[in-house]
């Protein structure tokens, strides 16, 4: 009998592991022991940190897409579908082409995270963003044009994806117009749904006195309600309202319904044993990656450590033995502080963060991590 | 164990949640439900204690219980 893993989600967690299992399991795949096949709905994989710089005319959204197949080891078999149904007792999946598997021995979920505007009333009209590939092309051209008034960042999601990058655009941001002799003109203000600057205490601590000292201007305890586009402000939660020329907002986020319908979790986010990623609702489903519901932050580095994981934890299954490999919570990010200067920090469930001292040179590292990212998408970084 | 006979339309199981946090966490939960629902929060995290209280506060929600279990605390929070 051959056992089938399925894989949904050709981003970076569903992508990375799918080429380890390609290579973990190479005896049972040519065996026909086992079959790989990943399932996503775009015939392109998608890099999205690419997005942070498209506003500020560094880099083009062509720049994060490369067709799947080319990622993929051949050994696994691509189907371009999207999947819209799951029924984990019987351990079959509905699709909207019926290209995609209708039945799975192993189930691993990589779907990522989506946009969900409309939770805000009027945001979806009054706001811009930087976390979906239009909307970094409509932002370049607001952006671009933006000579003087009222910048506003605002953090309206929780959880959203790259907890860094809101501070990040900031400070580029900052350093941007600033270049460019426009500084003066433009006022900034960043605005965080706690009492502090970034989730994590040490990367508020270490963010707030930089952000001081660039006049950038911090709200906290602000969560949007709603944005009003014609006036141009903003009311939140917490009875305030701010006013804004130019608003940039981290927009809610969501996981794909058909999870919250399959029973896995909620808001699309899978419920999962924050050390197996095992499914807490379903045998035989991992999640991984953002849809995974591990209180880790959404981030690429995670999803690739986790598929590590899961592709452990899969292949010891599939060999009878019993599946050891955990995660540890570890996560890595780099975080821009300006247009030539980055920090990094790497932490893990029992480590806190501590942020490095900016410096050119792992301003060039991020950069660098950036292009060969094709080469973690392909198993082989 | 918890003793409180609060009935919770939502839980947040935030125990282990380093980054980005319980409040964060709850702040969402709260967003998704009616005015009057509860939440009930679990974290681990001491820091809760404080933030939850400060973030009630400010957003004019009501923090009606806080009961501590064996690991972690349980509040209870009701949507304005
Ligand atoms: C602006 C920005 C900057 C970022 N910068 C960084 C950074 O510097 N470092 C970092 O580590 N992370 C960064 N991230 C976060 C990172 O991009 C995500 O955390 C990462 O992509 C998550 O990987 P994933 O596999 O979980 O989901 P994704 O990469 O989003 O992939 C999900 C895939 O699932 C597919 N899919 C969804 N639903 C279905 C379905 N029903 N059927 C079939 N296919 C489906 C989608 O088409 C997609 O291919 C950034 C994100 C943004 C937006």
């Amino acid at each position: 009998m051959t056992d089938h893993v399925v894989v949904v989600g050709g981003g970076t967690g569903g992508t990375v592991l799918a080429n380890d299992l390609a290579e973990r399991l190479e005896p049972e795949l040519a065996a026909g022991d086992v079959r790989v096949t990943i399932v996503t709905d775009d015939p392109d994989h998608v890099y999205k940190p690419v997005w942070l710089y498209v506003p500020f005319g560094q880099r083009e959204p062509a720049d994060g897409r490369r067709p799947l197949t080319e990622l993929v080891d051949d050994r696994v078999d691509v189907r371009i579908d999207r999947v819209t149904g799951i029924d984990t007792d019987a351990q079959r999946l509905e699709s909207r082409d019926g290209v995609a598997p209708s039945e799975y021995d192993y189930l691993a979920l990589a779907t990522g995270s989506t946009l969900a505007p409309d939770e805000i009333p009027g945001l979806a009209e009054g706001g811009h963003d930087f976390y979906s590939e239009s909307g970094s092309e409509t932002l370049r051209e607001e952006l671009l044009s933006f000579t003087e008034g009222h910048l506003v960042l605002s953090v309206v999601g929780t959880p959203h994806m790259c907890p860094a990058a809101p501070l990040e655009f900031v400070f580029m941001a900052d350093d941007w117009f600033r270049k460019r002799g426009l500084r003066e003109d433009v006022d900034i203000t960043y605005t965080y749904p706690i009492q502090r600057v970034h989730g994590n205490p040490h990367i508020a601590e270490w963010a707030r006195p930089r952000m001081d000292d660039r006049d950038i201007a911090v709200e906290t305890f602000f969560n949007a309600e709603s944005v009003d586009p014609d006036g141009q402000t903003m009311a939140t939660m917490e009875g305030d309202e701010l006013d804004y020329d130019l608003l940039v907002a981290i927009p809610p986020h969501r996981g794909i319904d058909l999870i919250e319908e399959a029973g896995l979790g909620d808001r699309g986010w899978v419920d999962v044993d924050k050390e197996t990623l095992e499914a807490e609702a379903a045998e035989n489903v991992y999640a991984l990656g953002d849809t995974a519901d591990t209180g880790v932050p959404n981030a690429g580095s995670v999803a690739h450590y986790q598929a590590g994981v899961v592709g452990q934890r899969l292949a010891s299954e599939l060999r009878g033995r019993p599946a050891t490999a955990t995660y540890d919570g570890k996560t890595l990010c780099f975080i821009e502080t300006g247009m030539d200067a980055a920090s990094f920090v790497e932490f893990d469930y029992e480590h806190p963060p501590s942020p490095a001292p900016p410096s050119q040179k792992i301003h060039w590292a991020k950069l660098a991590y950036n292009e060969s990212y094709w080469l973690t998408a392909r198993g082989l970084l | 164990m918890t003793e409180t006979n609060l009935d919770a339309t939502a839980t947040v199981d935030a125990r282990g949640a380093a980054c980005p946090g319980p409040l964060m966490d709850l702040i969402g939960k709260i967003r998704d439900v009616e005015s009057g629902d509860v939440v009930r929060l679990l974290s681990d995290n001491e820091q809760s204690l404080t933030d939850v209280r400060e973030w009630t506060e400010e957003a004019g929600n009501d923090l009606l219980e806080v009961e501590e279990a064996d690991d972690h605390y349980e509040f209870y929070v009701e949507k304005a």
